[in-house]
């Protein structure tokens, strides 16, 4: 038999049609909605008189929109309530399982898929969100799709897609301490660019990706959109295995056991071929952060920002206008510049393990007075084991306050914004113009570098 | 079902910008309502309006020389987030191509599934796109589904661009997915019994 991949394997056992010289017609496991992109969706399904044809299969949570303060009040922003409101009544019509704002449960979507076993290897998820490729770390294939494409998931829980190309990244070696698996995403990307994968589905193999904990391999998998491709993906071994067991709704018993043994054979064979391939070493990776305004823009937070001189025309044009925005020169250093503003959270790393690394740095220490901090649980049970951990009175006592969970200043929908000109340290996946906030100029960076510089007020590096 | 496609002979609005992403098209305090209508107001919000909402009379939306349901875009358009908002603003402003040389896949997958065409173009077109438009706002372009070309007609110069057959046919007879995908719950309904 010849050789294939992982993502072969998992895409063929999902192929219910195929097109000829089109896409195929893809079955879907599993399907998360939020308030955002799903509305329309649910309208649209309406007015041809349908109901959700698999409800079991779907589960819902509000996030995008949400308050990160009071969250025990109604929603003051009346559109962002609107919108909360139309997803309770839709979820209520359709017999969707929705986790609100009161349930125990709660939090952003692609936290909630993982903590509570939902998110299993082999699956099929989608989601309307472009996250949705941190599901990718515990081997299944995993990503964003569009409102048209909810509803044909509602319709029929099946999505047309076209096969796409597959890469392989490969990092190998052990990582040097302060680096996370942040540095690693941005630093691939930095490689790869912003649009390098873009066609492509990546898996991420290596020595140094197998040492990773679940956790760091969420975070991952959820930046390989920000490098253009449509998900990432990671095989699962006994770190996922160890990961689910137990969880809500991870199978039990018999059923685990069973399930267990068709998780250990997705690997990809030896020898399977990859329309990409890339091998880096883990000891070329730094603790990063960017300075321009996508994510391909970024540097080892001890280093310099590019001259551009070997830009020409439109790149160069696009390099000068993306440091206007940002205030920054090139070959400037990054080190040493203001800080205004600093965020822990979001799906990218609004994890348990993502806290304990913030609180481990400012223990003992104090926040530079001049920063404004918002550290955001990714859900109500990151919260609470925040809580449990005591990590909550060593935030307090470095002066940081923990707010409630939700996508919060990520994107910003939320009244969690950043002010026009002012500079984030931010933990988020998205530096884009605007993103935190008209006018707000993001660096995105690891927990760590987050809490080194909410400390001094300046860009720094965590191992100084 | 979405609006037919077949030919459309335009003059093009320039965006001569790299990686637009879809917090540029529209950014996400604008992904509030509950229903799609209105979105083409918010396109490219922060570049096309003043902090204080006045239009800024840089921003080439707001130049009167230019027009048209062409929207021609540096590489790498439409990257980022997945909204469908994305597409639903270019779409009601009133584009129905968008070409660049390269585009983001989930934006491109959206796009198609609104009735808006994404035309792939190599470098040095797309650059000849640009030079055309800059000599001439009113020069037309033609863009014929059917044959999967677009010309620049002051230059005489044409090109075959991709399409995926089935989103080329449903295009041209103004099919959607979601149709086709009923047809076949019977096959679905076996997959899931087969698992």
């Amino acid at each position: 038999m010849e050789p294939t991949t992982l993502f072969d394997k998992i895409w063929d056992a999902h192929v219910v049609n195929k097109i000829e010289g089109g896409p195929s017609v893809l079955y879907i496991d599993r399907h998360f909605i939020h308030e955002v992109t799903s509305p329309v969706a649910f309208s649209g399904l309406e007015s041809r008189g349908l109901k959700v044809f698999r409800p079991q299969n779907t589960v819902a949570t509000p996030d995008h929109n949400v308050p990160t303060i009071e969250q025990h009040l109604p929603i003051r922003e009346e559109l962002s309530r609107k919108q909360v409101e139309t997803l309770t009544s839709n979820c209520e019509r359709h017999d969707i399982p929705m986790y609100g704002l009161s349930h125990k449960w709660h939090g952003i979507v692609h936290i909630i898929g993982p903590e509570l076993g939902i998110t299993q290897p082999g699956m099929t998820i989608v989601c309307g969100d472009s996250h949705t490729s941190t599901h990718g770390a515990f081997g299944s294939i995993a990503f964003g799709i569009g409102t048209s494409e909810v509803e044909m998931v509602f319709a029929s829980q099946c999505i047309l897609q076209p096969k796409p190309k597959k890469m392989r990244i490969n990092v190998e070696g052990e990582l040097a301490k302060n680096v996370t698996s942040k540095d690693i995403a941005l630093y691939v990307i930095a490689k790869i660019t912003t649009s390098g994968g873009t066609g492509h589905f990546i898996e991420f193999a290596g020595s140094t990706i197998r040492s990773l904990s679940m956790e760091a391999r969420m975070t991952l998998c959820n930046m390989s959109i920000e490098c253009g491709a449509r998900g990432g993906m990671i095989a699962p071994d006994e770190t996922t295995f160890a990961y689910l067991k137990g969880r809500e709704e991870a199978p039990k018993g018999a059923d685990w056991d069973q399930k267990l043994a068709e998780w250990k054979k997705l690997e990809t064979d030896q020898h399977a071929i990859f329309d990409t391939e890339y091998t880096f070493d883990a000891a070329d990776i730094t603790p990063m952060i960017t300075y321009g305004t996508n994510p391909g823009m970024g540097v080892g937070v001890e280093g310099s920002i590019p001259d551009g001189d070997d830009l020409t025309g439109s790149d160069r044009a696009t390099f000068l206008k993306s440091l206007q925005y940002m205030g920054f020169h090139p070959g400037e250093k990054l080190k040493g510049k203001k800080v205004d503003y600093v965020f822990i959270g979001s799906c990218t790393n609004g994890r348990i393990e993502d806290f304990r690394l913030f609180a481990d740095y400012i223990k003992g220490k104090k926040k530079a007075s001049w920063v404004t901090a918002w550290i955001v649980p990714g859900s109500k049970q990151v919260e609470k084991q925040i809580r449990e951990e005591g990590l909550v009175e060593i935030m307090e006592s470095a002066g940081f306050e923990l707010r409630q969970p939700g996508c919060s200043a990520c994107l910003a929908m939320n009244d969690d914004k950043i002010p026009a000109g002012k500079y984030a340290v931010s933990t988020s996946n998205r530096n884009f113009e605007g993103r935190q906030g008209p006018g707000a100029r993001t660096m995105l960076a690891s927990p760590l570098v987050a809490a080194a510089s909410a400390i001094n007020g300046v860009v720094t590096d965590p191992r100084d | 079902m979405v609006e037919k496609f077949i030919k459309i002979v335009s003059s093009a609005v320039p965006l001569p910008i790299e990686n637009v992403d879809t917090d540029q098209i529209i950014p996400a305090r604008f992904l509030k309502a509950v229903e799609r209508k209105g979105f083409g107001d918010n396109l490219f919000r922060d570049w096309r309006y003043c902090k204080d909402g006045t239009p800024n009379p840089d921003f080439v939306l707001n130049n009167p020389r230019y027009t048209g349901s062409i929207l021609v875009a540096g590489k790498n358009f439409g990257s980022g987030s997945s909204r469908e908002h994305a597409a639903w603003s270019v779409y009601d402003y009133g584009f129905r191509v968008v070409v660049s040389s390269f585009f983001a896949d989930i934006f491109k997958a959206n796009v198609l599934n609104n009735g808006l065409l994404p035309i792939q173009v190599p470098e040095d077109f797309l650059a000849n796109m640009f030079t055309t438009i800059e000599n001439n706002p009113t020069a037309p372009f033609e863009v014929d589904l059917e044959s999967q070309t677009i010309r620049n007609v002051t230059l005489s110069a044409e090109v075959r661009f991709d399409i995926n057959p089935y989103k080329k046919k449903c295009l041209l007879k103004g099919y959607d997915d979601i149709d086709y995908l009923l047809s076949l719950k019977k096959e679905i309904e076996a997959f899931e019994t087969a698992r």
